[in-house]
C-alpha cells in the first residue's frame, strides 16, 4: 500500500460570532437578541439573579425549591393545562438553579415562539406555587439527596464542597440544599423569594434563532412591558476556605471497587484578570485528553478510565478540582500522581507543544461550539451574567493565542496551592486507608456517607 | 426540512453519503462499522468495545493517542462509541481540515495492524475495566444495561450477553484476536462513510477516494445467528436484584416491532405519551397525583434486527417498595391499553418529537450521524428527510392498536431493583464505626 502523506490544513475560514442587539427595558428588564436563520427553530432563555447564593441562611435550597415550583401552575393555568400548552407546541421548560442565578429556557419551531414566549412570562411574573406541589417538590428533592448519598460521584462531589468551603460559606452545602434546610421550607418562604428576587431589573431574557430584532422586541413588549417592581440587592457571596491547611478526607463506602477522587482548594471568581492564562493553564494541566493528569493516570498509569481538571466558574471563587474514579487498590498510587502534577505545574514552565496544543484547540474549536441555537443562547446569557462586554466573542480567539508560556508558569504559581489541597477520597476504607495514610500529605480523617467523622 | 444528500459507492464497497451547508466554517466525518457487541464470540465478550479503544491507539502513520491529539490540536472534537450492532467513529473539525480528517480515519481502516502492541492492548484492557468499575460495578443500578438485555433477549441471541464485557472475558482478549477482528470487520465494504458541512462535494470525492479508494475490499464477513425472536415474550418475565440502593426502580420493557418499520413509529408515540416529559401519562398518575414514583422516563432501544425494545424506567419514592411500584406501573400500562388514547395525546407526542427531530438537525456531527445510519441500516441515507413525515403519518388509532398488541401482560419483562436488606446493612455500618479509629 503506497503511502500518502500527512495532508496539510487548507487556508482557514472566517467565523464571526452572530451579530446580536443588547438593551435594557425602560422597566429594566435586560434583552438581547441574536437573529440566526439556519433552521426554523428559536431558544429563549430567561435568566433571573435568583440562585442559590441568593438563599437566606438556614433555607439552603429555596432558591432551587422556587425554580422548580415555578412550572406548577400559574394564576391563569394550572400545572397540568400549563405542562399542556407547552408541551402541545414543542416546548418544555426546566428551570435550573445554580449558583448565581436560575435560567428557564426552551426551543421551539419558529411559528411557536410568540406562544412559548407568553407562557414563560406567565411562569416568571405569576406563579401560582400551589401548596401541594410545594410539598411534593420537597419530598422529590429529599429522594435525590438519598440517590446521592448512595452514589459515590455525588457524594464524593457533595463531601469535596463541604471539606472545602468554611460553614460561613453557601458553597459549603449542596445547590438544593440539604434534609434540615429544605425540610423546613414553607409555601410562604416560597412566595416571598420570588417576590423579592424575581423582577424586571433582575431578569435577563436572551433569543437566539429564526427571528427578526424587531419582531423579537415586540414579542417581549407584548409579555413583559406592564411588569414592575424592584428586586433586593443580590447577596454577597462568602467563599472563604474551611481551612488554609492540606487535608485528606475519607468518605467510608464498604466494598467499593473504586475510589472517587476529589483533589483541590477554592479557585478563582470568574471576573479574575487571569482567567484566561488560566484556561490555558488547566487545558494542559488537566482539561484534554492529552492533558498532564489524563496521560499519567489513565495512559501511562492505567488507574482510571478519564482523569481531569476544572474551575467551576462562579461569581464567587468555585472550586478548583481534580476529579478521577481510580481502582480502589491504586488509590494512594493515584492521589499521589496528582498531587505531583499540580507541584509540577508550578515547576516550569509548559512546553511549546503544551502550549500551542492548548491554545490552537481553544481557538479553532471555537465555531464548533456555536452551532446550536440554544448554545448561542446560553453564551450570550453567560456574557451578560457576567457584565462581558459586547465585543467578548469577537475577541475570545485572539486573547486566547496571546497567552504565553511565562504567562501559564504565573498564573500556576499564584493560583495552584499544593500546601491548601483538600483531597477527598470516597472508598473502601480496608483497602485505601493505610495506603493513603503512608503517603503522609496530611492528617487524615475518616467519614460516613452522611460526612460524620467517625472515631 | 430536508438537507442536500449525494451518495455513491467506491469500487471496494466503501458506501459515501455527502451532505453541504455552508453556514459554518466546520465540517463533521462519520465512519460507522457494521460490528458490535452482537459480533463477538463466546468467551470474548466486551472485545468489540475493547477494540474501539484500540482504534485510538495509532495506525502505521500515527502514534498512539497521537489521533486525539491531532484532532484536538486542529481545533476539532471527536469521539467513538460501540453499540450491539454497530461502532462508530466521529470528529468535527475547522472545514480546513477536512484533508486531515479523512486520512486518520483511512489510515486506520486500512493500516491498523502494524501499530497494534502488546502493551497498548494491555493498557486498553485496564482502561476498559476501569470504565467497566466506573459506570457498572460502582453505580448504583449500574449493571441494568447488562441485566436488561439478557432479561429481554434468549440465551445465545447475539443481543443477550454484555456490551462492556466481563472482567474474565476481558482478561482472555489476546493480539491474534485483535488481528483477527480487524481483518473480518474492519473494510471498507462493511463501513459507511458520511460528510456533512462546509466542503464542495467535488473536493470530498477527491479527498475519499485518494485516502480509502486503495483499502482492499474485505473477505466477507461471518453471518450473524439468527436475530429472530417471537415479536412478543409470551410471557412476563421477571427479575428482582437486591442491589446498593436506597430507592426501587424499575425497568420495564416490551418487546416491540423493530427500528425503521412502520408499527415502530406508533410504539415510539406511545411510549412519548406514556413517559416523555412532565405532560406524559406516568408523569401525571405516578409523579404528581399519586407520589409514588420520583421520576420516571421511557425510551427505545432503537434496534433494527429481530425486534426492538420499549422502556419505562420507574424509581420509586422512599416509602414505595418494588412490589407496590411494579402494580402502579403496570396498571397504568394497563388503563392505556384498554381506555385508548385522545388526539390531543398524540399531537402532543408528535409535537415534542417533532422539535427534538429538527433542532437535533442543527450540528454538523449529529447529521453525519443520522445519515450513516439510516445508511448502514436501510441503505438509504435521505430517510432522514423523511423522519418527521413519518412521525406527522401516525394515527391515534395505530397507536391504540399497537397498545392493544404489544402491551399486554404476555409481552413484559421487568427488571426490578431493591434496596437490599436494611438490617443486614444497618449491622454492616456499625461494625465498620466501631473497628475505624
Amino acid at each position: 500500500m503506497t503511502t500518502i502523506a500527512r495532508p496539510q490544513p487548507g487556508l482557514p475560514r472566517a467565523y464571526r460570532f452572530p451579530e446580536f442587539d443588547r438593551r435594557t427595558l425602560p422597566n429594566g428588564m435586560r434583552l438581547i437578541i441574536a437573529p440566526v436563520h439556519k433552521l426554523p427553530v428559536v431558544s429563549i432563555i430567561a435568566v433571573v439573579e435568583a440562585g442559590a447564593t441568593s438563599d437566606p441562611r438556614g433555607q439552603e435550597g429555596l432558591a432551587q425549591l422556587t425554580a422548580r415550583a415555578l412550572v406548577e401552575g400559574t394564576t391563569t393555568l394550572n400545572g397540568v393545562e400549563l405542562t399542556e400548552r407547552l408541551e402541545g407546541i414543542g416546548s418544555s421548560i426546566e428551570p435550573s438553579t445554580d449558583w448565581d442565578h436560575v435560567s428557564a429556557s426552551t426551543t421551539v419551531l419558529t411559528a411557536r415562539a410568540r406562544t412559548a414566549l407568553q407562557l414563560l412570562g406567565e411562569v416568571l411574573m405569576s406563579p401560582a406555587f400551589p401548596e401541594r406541589e410545594i410539598e411534593r417538590l420537597k419530598r422529590e428533592r429529599l429522594a435525590e439527596l438519598m440517590q446521592q448519598r448512595a452514589e459515590p460521584r455525588g457524594l464524593a462531589d457533595e463531601m469535596f464542597s463541604r471539606f472545602l468551603y468554611g460553614t460561613e460559606s453557601r458553597y459549603a452545602e449542596p445547590e438544593g440544599g440539604n434534609e434540615q434546610s429544605v425540610g423546613a421550607l414553607v409555601r410562604a418562604d416560597v412566595t416571598a423569594f420570588h417576590e423579592q428576587r424575581y423582577r424586571p431589573g433582575t431578569t435577563l431574557l436572551v433569543i437566539a434563532g429564526d427571528i427578526s430584532i424587531p419582531d423579537a422586541e415586540q414579542m417581549v413588549e407584548e409579555t413583559f412591558g406592564m411588569w414592575t417592581g424592584s428586586a433586593l440587592a443580590p447577596a454577597l457571596v462568602q467563599d472563604r476556605p474551611a481551612r488554609q491547611t492540606r487535608g485528606v478526607h475519607l468518605v467510608a463506602k464498604a466494598d467499593a471497587p473504586q475510589s472517587e477522587l476529589r483533589v483541590g482548594h477554592v479557585g478563582v471568581p470568574r471576573l479574575h484578570p487571569d482567567y484566561f492564562s488560566l484556561v490555558i493553564m488547566n487545558a494542559i494541566l488537566g482539561g484534554l485528553f492529552s492533558s498532564r493528569i489524563n496521560l499519567n493516570l489513565r495512559e501511562v498509569h492505567a488507574y482510571t478510565y478519564g482523569a481531569f481538571s476544572a474551575y467551576d466558574w462562579r461569581r464567587g471563587a468555585g472550586p478548583f478540582v481534580v476529579s478521577t474514579a481510580v481502582k480502589s487498590d491504586v488509590t494512594e498510587g493515584a492521589v499521589r500522581e496528582v498531587v505531583h502534577e499540580i507541584e509540577r505545574m508550578r515547576e516550569s514552565k509548559p512546553t511549546t507543544e503544551e502550549l500551542s496544543l492548548a491554545t490552537s484547540y481553544l481557538d479553532g474549536v471555537f465555531p464548533i461550539r456555536y452551532e446550536t441555537t440554544a448554545a448561542i443562547a446560553g453564551a450570550l446569557a453567560s456574557m451578560a451574567v457576567y457584565g462581558l462586554p459586547n465585543d467578548y466573542f469577537d475577541r475570545y480567539r485572539e486573547r486566547i493565542r496571546a497567552v504565553t508560556a511565562d504567562d501559564v508558569l504565573a498564573a500556576a504559581r499564584a493560583h495552584l496551592h499544593p500546601g491548601q489541597l483538600q483531597i477527598t477520597v470516597v472508598g473502601d476504607p480496608w483497602v485505601v486507608r493505610a495506603p493513603l495514610e503512608r503517603l503522609e500529605l496530611a492528617a487524615m480523617t475518616v467519614y460516613d456517607t452522611d460526612g460524620t467523622p467517625l472515631r | 426540512m430536508q438537507i442536500p444528500i449525494e451518495t455513491y459507492r467506491l469500487p471496494n464497497g466503501l458506501r459515501v453519503s455527502l451532505s453541504e451547508d455552508h453556514t459554518a466554517p466546520l465540517v463533521a466525518v462519520n465512519l460507522w462499522y457494521h460490528v458490535g457487541s452482537a459480533n463477538e464470540r463466546e468467551g470474548r465478550t466486551g472485545f468489540a468495545h475493547l477494540f474501539e479503544h484500540m482504534l485510538f491507539q495509532g495506525s502505521a502513520h500515527v502514534e498512539a493517542n497521537e489521533h486525539f491529539e491531532l484532532i484536538q490540536r486542529a481545533g476539532g472534537t471527536l469521539n467513538g462509541s460501540t453499540w450491539l450492532d454497530r461502532t462508530n467513529y466521529f470528529e468535527t473539525v475547522p472545514s480546513n481540515q477536512l484533508a486531515l480528517a479523512l486520512w486518520l480515519e483511512a489510515d486506520r481502516m486500512g493500516q491498523l495492524l502494524p501499530a497494534m502492541t502488546q502493551q497498548k492492548l494491555d493498557t486498553q484492557r485496564d482502561v476498559v475495566k476501569n470504565e467497566r468499575r466506573w459506570s457498572v460495578d460502582n453505580q448504583p443500578y449500574g449493571t441494568w444495561w447488562e441485566r436488561l438485555p439478557a432479561l429481554a433477549f434468549p440465551t445465545g441471541h447475539p443481543f443477550h450477553h454484555s456490551l462492556i464485557g466481563s472482567m474474565e472475558d476481558l482478561n482472555e482478549a489476546r493480539l491474534e484476536d485483535v488481528a483477527q477482528f480487524f481483518a473480518t470487520y474492519y473494510t471498507p465494504d462493511n463501513a459507511v462513510l458520511s460528510i456533512a458541512g462546509d466542503f464542495e462535494c467535488s473536493e470530498a470525492r477527491a479527498l475519499v477516494q485518494q485516502f480509502f479508494g486503495g483499502i482492499p475490499k474485505g473477505r466477507g464477513k461471518p453471518p450473524l445467528p439468527s436475530m429472530a425472536v417471537p415479536d412478543r415474550f409470551g410471557t412476563w418475565h421477571r427479575e428482582t436484584v437486591p442491589d446498593a440502593v436506597v430507592l426501587a426502580r424499575l425497568f420495564l420493557a416490551f418487546r416491540i416491532p423493530p427500528f425503521g418499520s412502520e408499527g415502530h413509529e406508533a410504539a415510539s408515540i406511545a411510549g412519548a405519551v406514556l413517559g416523555l416529559k412532565r405532560g406524559s401519562r406516568l408523569h401525571r398518575t405516578l409523579v404528581r397525583e399519586r407520589q409514588v414514583a420520583a421520576e420516571l422516563s421511557a425510551f427505545t432501544f432503537d434496534l433494527t434486527k429481530g425486534c426492538d425494545l420499549l422502556v419505562l424506567d420507574v424509581t420509586a419514592r422512599p416509602e414505595i417498595s418494588g412490589d407496590m411500584l411494579e402494580e402502579e406501573v403496570a396498571r397504568e400500562v394497563d388503563v392505556f391499553r384498554e381506555g385508548g388514547v385522545t388526539q390531543e395525546e398524540v399531537d402532543r407526542a408528535i409535537a415534542l418529537i417533532e422539535t427534538s427531530l429538527l433542532v437535533s438537525m442543527q450540528a454538523a456531527g449529529d447529521r453525519a450521524d443520522k445519515l450513516s445510519l439510516f445508511a448502514t441500516y436501510f441503505g438509504d441515507p435521505s430517510i432522514v428527510n423523511e423522519q418527521v413525515d413519518r412521525y406527522r403519518a401516525v394515527t391515534r388509532h395505530r397507536v391504540e392498536a399497537f397498545a392493544q398488541a404489544y402491551l399486554g401482560d404476555d409481552n413484559r419483562a421487568s427488571l426490578l431493583y431493591v434496596p437490599r436488606d436494611p438490617a443486614l446493612e444497618a449491622e454492616a455500618h456499625a461494625e465498620m464505626a466501631a473497628t475505624s479509629r
